[in-house]
């Protein structure tokens, strides 16, 4: 089991997703440990694809980005080595099955390991085909986040019952992006996750409000936020670590507000 | 087959989002239902025959086979399909599929075009919405079929994304299933992305090889010793190999294009220069740099110029039953004007690449060896793009 339950230790958890390398490494140092100062519990280190399938268009042009600046799997390995000095939350890497396929799933995962990543996400892996990577996650102390979305219905408990980590519940139909509405029931998504698990779980998609991260983390474990807090890097570049900084914050105190009163649902068997 | 829970050897698979799966499973337990269903197959067999004109005919190419001096060369008519294509086999069938499930709605990627033409021909028969996503580049080298397809009432969505060619308009049909997918049924074009679609697109293509084994028996009394394809995702060299498989004296020979040749970048050889991967819902051979990123693959046919291949051509070479080889622009320009000239019969661009390595090996074999080449569509579509390749401006 690896660092992640902590993240959920001080209720609810705040989850930032930012792709490393956009615009370059070092903004994403800086980027990440803004993140921790101002409330992140479990950062998503995302390692740019060239072909995301299941990003909207702001995820996709912040990998092309990455990748047009020269951004390569092992430095960023080596950036996290550089991060792992002073960061102390837990971070889980969000990639496609082909980056970690390509460089050889044990010398990713035992390099995870040795780096101190604490697991992995890959959307285009689905339940059915988890286990070569799954196996590889286990010998190594990683956990492989399993995906819940709006049209699991059936698969629900299958899922959550093999379930390690956290359970990313994916709010909307489509992909990643800022939606003004989430109008799945998460709610009921997340009581059939607790009835099958005792997993975490947070909610991710289309969050980018305070209002939104509040109600989110109100029905479920957590929010996690990506395509805003790109957004934000897109708009600042190398002088967006404070930006994303103070947004983080904002995000992290709503869901503190009352968090509390919140308990009863997310605990709630 | 080898083929077992959606793969073929290490090949296949169903690496989509979640979000798709039940999608998918759903799809898979319709196709297991129809494929078998008598009165499926009546409306089908209804449909090809009389809309799209099959049995498309296996034609002697006597003047070839003369010139060339070795081999008997026989051509496989799909360019004389409905639509100028081997596309409408596939989509004809999805089509009626999707009606089945109660689908309103088809999406669709296309490269060249040809599938997207059929796709939108299919949606007009049956009264289904479309929707095809096309490379923005492709929109361009293919300005006609775009006509074609908004003619027969289905939306073009250009996709700017990546390399703006194939890849990226599968890459954006997908995203938009995961959109919609409650009335949408994503027609995929070749045999390719996850599981059950490589089967589903084989199977319906597999006529092509049932037909030619039943007309080169009826005019030669004898199995072909080569069957020649040429291979972008693979829809029509499947189905030109799927009846052959099992028949190892018939030589089973995919043309992939080599674009400027398979030494440098601008190539989309997938057997020739890519390694084992996973992309687009499947696992196969892809085009990629050492850290797993797509290549921006490139060949003159908008039609092959895709990074990957299917997934059971992938399983046929690792067993070294069919052979794969790559074809120049160069090469395949030369074939598109020598069976023009040759024959009168003007091939796609993609078919050219099969063509030209007929052209290669018939001077070598006996002449009492029989080789069938597949014309998978009608080359009128590429007409101005070659002009321009030999330095001609025509306006189309």
């Amino acid at each position: 089991m690896s660092r992640i339950k902590e993240a959920f230790k001080n209720g609810k958890a705040f989850i930032p997703f930012i792709t490393c390398g956009d615009p370059d490494l070092e903004t994403t140092i800086k980027i990440v440990r803004a993140a921790q100062e101002n409330g992140a519990d479990l950062i998503e280190l995302g390692i740019p694809f060239s072909d995301p399938t299941a990003e909207g268009p702001v995820i996709q042009a912040a990998n092309l980005r990455a990748l047009t600046g020269g951004v390569t799997t092992d430095k960023i390995f080596d950036m996290v080595r550089e991060l792992r000095k002073d960061v102390t939350v837990p971070m889980v890497f969000m990639t496609y099955a082909n980056v970690v396929f390509s460089y050889g799933a044990d010398k990713f995962l035992s390099t995870c390991r040795e780096i101190g990543m604490d697991g992995l996400i890959l959307p285009d892996v689905p339940f059915e085909e988890k286990a070569e990577f799954d196996a590889v996650c286990r010998k190594y102390d990683q956990d492989l986040v399993s995906l819940i979305a709006p049209t699991s219905e059936n698969r629900i408990a299958m899922i959550a019952k093999e379930a390690r980590g956290f359970i990313y519940i994916v709010s909307s139909l489509g992909v990643t992006g800022v939606r003004s509405e989430i109008t799945t029931d998460i709610g009921a998504m997340a009581r059939l996750v607790k009835e099958n698990s005792s997993v975490p779980c947070a909610v991710g998609f289309g969050i980018s409000r305070p209002e939104q991260a509040k109600k989110m983390a109100g029905l479920s474990d957590g929010a996690i936020v990506g395509s805003a807090i790109i957004k934000i890097i897109e708009k600042y570049g190398r002088d967006a670590a404070p930006y994303v900084g103070e947004y983080i914050k904002s995000m992290k105190d709503a869901m503190r507000s009352d968090a509390a009163s919140e308990e009863a649902v997310c605990t709630a068997e | 087959m080898a083929e077992k829970n959606g793969r073929f050897g290490i090949h296949g698979g169903q690496y989509i989002p979640e979000t798709l799966m039940n999608a998918v499973i759903e799809l898979e337990a319709a196709y297991h239902h129809y494929k078998d269903d008598a009165e499926f197959n009546a409306e089908l067999t209804e449909l090809l025959n009389e809309y799209a004109g099959r049995p498309s005919r296996l034609y002697y190419a006597k003047k070839m086979t003369e010139d060339l001096g070795g081999a008997k060369i026989y051509l496989k008519r799909e360019d004389l399909n409905h639509t100028g294509a081997h596309k409408i086999n596939n989509v004809l069938g999805q089509a009626l599929l999707a009606k089945k499930m109660g689908k309103t709605r088809l999406i669709a990627e296309t490269g060249a075009g040809q599938h997207g033409v059929a796709t939108a021909t299919a949606a007009a028969l049956m009264g289904l919405e479309c929707v095809v996503f096309m490379g923005e580049e492709d929109t361009k080298r293919q300005a006609l079929n775009v006509y074609r397809m908004r003619l027969l009432g289905a939306e073009v969505i250009p996709v700017t994304s990546g390399t703006g060619t194939l890849k990226d308009a599968v890459s954006e049909a997908m995203r938009e299933w995961t959109n919609r997918i409650s009335d949408t049924h994503y027609c995929l074009g070749s045999v390719m992305g996850p599981h059950p679609f490589p089967t589903i697109v084989r199977d319906f293509q597999a006529v092509i090889s049932k037909e030619i084994r039943e007309q080169i028996l009826e005019k030669e009394g004898c199995l072909p010793d080569a069957v020649i394809a040429c291979v972008g995702g693979g829809s029509n060299a499947i189905g030109t190999f799927y009846n052959f498989i099992n028949d190892k004296e018939v030589r089973l020979i995919g043309c992939e294009a080599a674009g400027r040749g398979v030494d440098g970048w601008e190539t989309a050889a997938t057997i020739a220069t890519g390694r084992p991967g996973i992309f687009h819902g499947m696992k196969s051979y892809f085009c990629q740099d050492k850290y797993g990123q797509i290549a921006p693959v490139y060949s003159i046919s908008a039609g092959l110029d895709y990074p990957g291949i299917g997934p059971e051509h992938a399983w046929l070479h690792d067993i070294g039953r069919a052979e794969y080889v790559p074809v120049t622009d160069d090469e395949a320009v030369n074939a598109f004007e020598y069976l023009s000239r040759t024959e009168g019969i003007i091939p796609a661009i993609e078919s050219a690449h099969a063509v030209a390595h007929a052209m290669k090996i018939a001077p070598q074999m006996e002449k009492d060896k029989v080789i069938v080449i597949t014309i998978s569509g009608r080359g009128d579509k590429d007409c101005a793009a070659i002009a321009r390749y030999r330095g001609e401006e025509i306006s189309e």
